[in-house]
């Protein structure tokens, strides 16, 4: 976020901070919601994560101010992302290859 | 020496010092805690069943044995405390102490009902003789749920710093105080976010 605020400025962000609070409060309570449904594993592990991303996405951009963020903090942020993906990939390959077959034959 | 650009931010980063080392430790946070998610995938995806047998009862569900309607309540308290966070700061910005002090104060008394809530919450389970050693699925339950309530402590000690002793930055050097209460934020707000991820994940999976 810009260094200099205005009043104005300051009284809108408050009120699109009070929104977000509202979309969160709304998203929880259809993820209990969801939860009770007891739908199979795919399908609940997808639509848990779809609304937990959505409530994320939220936190990040308006309560951590991603929306006008500078560059640097981007970068950071996509090597995060490249880091945490490489784990993945890590973990997922160690679970693939058990047996030790696919990488020393 | 004092530190420079507390204030004003770098001409190469075009952000404050202080915000960018935040967002470095914040890097690290997510690695912590992918590596953990990770480990509950995997414990997750390689149990016959889940929870599964614990005591030698069958679970079926995390929802049988972990008490939702308190998690949920918790899921409200951090969110409502990152409003009040945020609110804090912008506060501060619009040169209303007193607001800064009453938002920063119920930022810091969710951050304690979370951990009283949390803790009925493990104490009913100690109760029943479930701990960590009994499943995978418990210890994968304390040991996120336990390193998340940590980091709330951590983000409390922060706060109540800049509620109490701290606050008297604001008579001597306003602005650099603004941005002290801005990246207390944004780690209040990475701990929520944490959570936004473990709720579903454990209670309702």
């Amino acid at each position: 976020m810009a260094q200099t605020h205005t009043a104005e400025e300051v009284r809108k962000h408050v009120r699109v901070y009070l929104m977000v609070f509202g979309a969160l409060a709304v998203l929880t309570v259809v993820t209990v919601a969801v939860g009770y449904l007891h739908l199979p594993i795919v399908p609940a592990l997808v639509v848990g994560l779809l609304i937990a991303s959505v409530k994320a996405g939220l936190v990040a951009a308006y309560f951590m101010h991603l929306v006008s963020e500078r560059k640097v903090i981007y970068g950071v942020l996509i090597m995060t992302g490249l880091f945490l993906l490489a784990m993945f990939i890590l973990f997922i390959s160690a679970y693939a290859d058990q047996d030790g077959g696919l990488i020393v034959s | 020496m004092d530190i420079p650009y507390t204030i004003t931010p770098r001409a190469d980063t075009g952000v404050y010092n202080a915000k960018l080392g935040v967002w470095l430790f914040l890097a690290s946070e997510v690695m912590l805690f992918g590596g953990l998610f990770s480990a509950y995938i995997f414990l997750r995806i390689g149990a016959p069943e889940w929870p599964g047998m614990i005591h030698g009862e069958s679970f079926a569900r995390a929802s049988d044995i972990l008490n939702v309607p308190l998690a949920t309540l918790n899921t409200m308290i951090l969110i409502g405390s990152s409003v009040t966070m945020v609110l804090a700061w912008a506060s501060l910005l619009l040169n209303r102490f007193d607001r800064y002090r009453l938002y920063m104060g119920l930022t810091f008394l969710a951050g304690l009902a979370f951990l009283v809530v949390k803790a009925f919450e493990y104490g009913s389970k100690f109760e029943h003789g479930y701990l960590p050693a009994e499943s995978n699925f418990l210890a994968i339950y304390f040991t996120l749920t336990g390193l998340h309530g940590l980091h709330v402590i951590g983000g409390m000690v922060v706060n109540g710093y800049l509620l109490g002793p701290g606050a008297k930055m604001w008579k001597t050097k306003p602005a650099q105080f603004i941005n002290r209460v801005e990246v207390a934020g944004l780690y209040w707000h990475f701990v929520d976010l944490v959570w936004i991820f473990l709720f579903p994940t454990i209670y309702l999976l």
